[in-house]
């Protein structure tokens, strides 16, 4: 039984991926050009060849030795590196990513971007060196049999299960061409009716000609693997010369696995004297079409393989080292408590009370190092921007410089998956709706570029990541109206600047004049809300008209665990993010004041904070209902301070985040749940949602209020 | 799981085969229960578990057949009293109060919600000819989410549709 290669093919793919981005990235700054980025380009593209190759994944390998031919000329100094060249390099970039995915996904893929792509690289080869094509589709011409080579007829008749078991034939013959010169007859006369084949069975049979000075045992070797899978005859057999002249035209056999054709019967009528080999480099000849020839047989024989999808990460060694630091401090510990139990009396208490708190000091630590495993560099979502950038400046005719800013920034790895597409969007966004064209930058006394930023930093405990661009803000005016005009807002509400740019994000929102295909469907912003907060993230917009927008995404750190305040109202436990409590106190009855209408406001120092009572918001019952004297947790988000009125505060510990949603829905001012240390279930207040919620009561009554006042003006008008 | 597999794997006689537990029935086992006075039945496939009352964690602002949440085994399950949903019976919390906990496949995820009823009553095997219509007026339990009656001697059964329980109200 052969070897199970497939089990290599996922760090093929991740391996692949990364050399697909170094190329990407490496292809975007050789615009100014050196030898260096060149030669780093042609590695990715050779190893990914090579790789590709090993697991006979036929596709990749003649498309990326088209990309590989067009790069070794630049490298070696035989072609200019030309700005049209680097175009097809990145297109040939992306279809190699599309080949890596479909090999990735088990599907065949049959893009016309990669017949064009294909096409326009064969094109740019011949235009300057048309031999190295010529010596690639013209093997057959070098079609001699030394005198003192052996000819061996081999009949190799595989049984119908062949493929499914993992074996490919082309590996064998890529395996026989590896020995000499091939040529390769197959036999289709078993082959059903196309209604009764099984897509995963084998119906062809083949007669191989080798011509190679080798032993029988070498043969042998190559069909190893499957000698127990079908019938297999090796005869020695010296050919007469006539033969090798003999030009009887070929069938198309370009891959011996599939025949597309009914051709069957002319193939049969050929098969006896036809020595030809045009077949001694399977992989290379024929390159006109061969992503959609060489699939299916592919396809067919990945079908066993299973879904392997479970994603790996790389990991600084010092950070793997620091855990076994860790873990070792934790063996010690583990160690001094157990002798400490052994013979324990009243006297060792206190030797315990160290052992347990060097316990929590090392738990702790170790959580914190597992954490880190998990996090990294912000720069894994940032590399496909300049790509993106370079697309999008092309496509819409402005010029953009992208800054990238804080790339080093550490961040979950889930995190990091699910925030790649919203920010994408929001790149997009800002320069199809951001960056004014040229003429009317120009005409505003700007500079003809525009600017896009993206920077990440840590504030507290999440991740704050910023897209700003110089472009034209958000009409406000335009926003508003058009809300109104779908029927999202009511022409009476009054809203913030914030609120207003927050409608940007409502269902079915768009503002550009005219839909492009980069964006404006209205489809999009909404998603991105909608991805961000599923993450526990918020996101914020900042625009000033005629200078530029800021989207900022907030982000947590981490998605598992968090550290909490508990707090008691009546009989329910709540838990509050440590990170947005501000400070804890009793109120003083002489710092409590009632302004504008019934609100409660606590003076804190220079800062008035509205008092919102947990019990009030969530309808329970509590002890507290009279703020003065209360205990207030003052809590802060986005920019706003609250106190929350709680009747007791408990103990500080982290607790693990479980999902509502999973069982549930999202319940708003909450962000999760989480079980304490007695099995029964906490909330976790939500404190951004909270100021949320509470704007919004106050908004509602409000307009209530308002409501009546301008239908009683209607009334006198 | 389809309860035909198992039949075809399961030996209908000798050794291994379960004493009292009818397997050639080709219809479907139902687990009944009571609200109220009424008997109530769900396909015992979707059960998950039976688990006495205990008070769950209140969900804030949620509507009034949601009572809370409660830690099963670590994961966070919501409660919903399927008396006060459906308006029946007098709500109280007994002994003999349980807790029905139910997991359903949707189409990308599993959900698993637990509902209080006064008592759980018996396993009911039935053909699907024997499964009548419900008759499409009256009664405080909405129409969709009952698939049909069944004749249990003198007694009715009603048939209540696990996809359609599990669907949850947003909150106003």
């Amino acid at each position: 039984m052969s070897i199970d290669l497939s089990q290599f093919i996922p760090s093929f793919l991740e391996e692949s991926f990364e050399g697909l981005e170094l190329m990407e990235s490496s292809l975007l700054s050789l615009e100014q050009g050196d030898t260096e980025t060149i030669n780093s380009i042609f590695r990715a593209a050779h190893s990914i060849k090579g790789g590709a190759g090993t697991f006979g994944f036929d596709a990749v390998t003649e498309f990326t030795h088209l990309v590989e031919t067009l790069l070794d000329e630049m490298r070696d100094g035989r072609r200019d590196i030309a700005q049209g060249d680097i175009e097809i390099l990145l297109d040939s970039v992306d279809c190699m990513r599309l080949l890596v995915m479909s090999i990735k996904e088990d599907t065949t893929c049959e893009d016309e971007k990669i017949i064009e792509v294909t096409a326009q690289l064969e094109a740019t080869l011949k235009g300057s060196d048309i031999s190295s094509i010529a010596e690639t589709s013209n093997i057959q011409v070098n079609n001699e049999t030394a005198s003192d080579q052996t000819t061996w007829l081999i009949e190799f008749i595989p049984e119908h299960h062949l493929v499914k078991t993992g074996n490919d034939p082309q590996f064998l013959f890529n395996a026989l061409a590896d020995l000499g010169e091939v040529s390769i007859e197959a036999n289709s006369s078993e082959l059903p009716a196309l209604n009764d084949m099984d897509p995963e069975e084998l119906y062809l049979s083949w007669s191989i000609t080798l011509v190679a000075d080798i032993d029988i045992e070498e043969i042998k070797e190559v069909f190893e693997w499957v000698e127990d899978e079908c019938q297999l005859t090796i005869t020695k057999k010296q050919i007469p010369s006539s033969q090798d002249n003999n030009n009887t035209p070929q069938v198309k056999t370009d891959n011996p696995l599939l025949i597309n054709e009914p051709s069957t019967a002319e193939s049969t009528n050929n098969k006896q004297n036809n020595v030809q080999a045009d077949e001694s480099a399977p992989p290379i000849a024929k390159t006109t079409e061969p992503e959609l020839k060489v699939k299916p047989a592919a396809a067919t024989v990945k079908t066993t393989k299973p879904k392997a999808d479970v994603g790996s990460i790389r990991v600084g060694v010092d950070k793997v080292d620091s855990l076994i630091n860790l873990m070792g401090e934790l063996v010690i510990t583990q160690s001094m408590l157990s002798e400490l139990g052994n013979d324990f009396d009243l006297s060792k208490v206190e030797r315990l009370n160290r052992g347990l708190e060097q316990l929590l000091q090392n738990t702790k630590e170790l959580q914190e190092s597992v954490m880190r495993i998990r996090m990294l560099p912000i720069s894994f979502a940032f590399n496909r921007f300049p790509r993106l950038i370079h697309d999008l400046s092309k496509k819409t005719g402005k010029q953009i410089e992208l800054i990238l800013k804080g790339e080093q920034t550490e961040l979950d790895k889930t995190v990091m998956e699910q925030i790649g597409d919203p920010l994408v969007h929001l790149v997009r966004n800002a320069v199809d709706h951001g960056i004014e064209s040229t003429d009317v930058r120009l005409a505003n006394g700007k500079p003809e570029q525009g600017t896009i930023i993206l920077n990440a930093y840590h504030q507290g405990g999440s991740i704050v990541i910023e897209i700003s661009d110089d472009g034209g803000g958000i009409n406000r005016e335009a926003v508003f109206n058009k809300a109104i005009e779908k029927g999202i807002v009511d022409g009476n509400t009054s809203l913030t600047d914030s609120q207003v740019f927050d409608l940007i994000l409502e269902p079915g929102f768009s503002t550009a004049k005219e839909l492009s295909d980069i964006s404006g469907r209205g489809v999009g912003m909404d998603v991105v809300k909608k991805n961000i907060q599923s993450l526990g993230g918020r996101i914020q917009i900042e625009s000033t008209e005629g200078k530029g927008s800021t989207f900022k995404v907030h982000l947590p750190l981490t998605l598992a665990i968090l550290d909490g305040q508990l707090v008691r109202v009546g009989s329910e436990i709540y838990i509050i993010p440590l990170i947005t409590i501000v400070e804890s106190l009793q109120a003083q009855s002489e710092l409590i004041n009632r302004v504008s209408g019934d609100m409660v406001v606590y003076r804190l120092r220079e800062d008035n904070v509205p008092v919102l009572p947990i019990y009030q918001l969530f309808n329970l019952e509590a002890e507290t209902k009279e703020v003065e004297g209360s205990l207030l947790v003052v809590v802060e988000a986005e920019d706003q301070k609250i106190g929350l009125m709680v009747d007791d505060l408990l103990a500080q510990q982290q607790v693990v985040i479980k999902s509502l949603n999973e069982n549930y829905q999202q319940v708003e001012g909450i962000s999760g749940a989480t079980i304490l240390g007695d099995g029964s279930v906490a909330m976790i207040l939500d404190i951004p949602g909270i100021i949320q919620m509470a704007q919004n009561n106050a908004l509602k009554s409000f307009n209530h209020k308002t409501d009546k006042l301008t239908y009683s003006e209607e009334v006198t008008h | 799981m389809d309860i035909q597999s198992l039949v075809d794997e399961i030996p209908v006689e000798g050794e291994y085969s379960l004493e009292g537990i009818d397997f050639i029935s080709s219809g479907e086992q139902y687990l009944t229960f009571q609200l109220g006075s009424e008997q109530y039945a769900v396909n015992i496939l979707s059960v998950e578990e039976i688990r006495s009352w205990e008070t769950p964690t209140i969900i804030p602002n949620s509507p009034i057949d949601v009572k809370g949440v409660i830690n099963m085994r670590g994961i966070i399950v919501p409660i919903v009293d399927l008396r006060i949903k459906f308006s029946i019976g007098e709500v109280n919390y007994l002994e003999t109060t349980v807790v029905v906990v139910l997991k359903v496949e949707l189409e990308d995820s599993t959900r698993t919600i637990g509902f209080v009823v006064d008592a759980v009553s018996d396993v009911l095997n039935t053909e699907d000819d024997e499964i009548k219509k419900s008759p499409a007026f009256g009664g405080s339990v909405p129409h969709y989410y009952i698939d049909g009656l069944v004749n249990v001697g003198d007694n009715v059964v009603t048939l209540l549709n696990v996809q359609a329980l599990q669907s949850i109200k947003p909150h106003e």
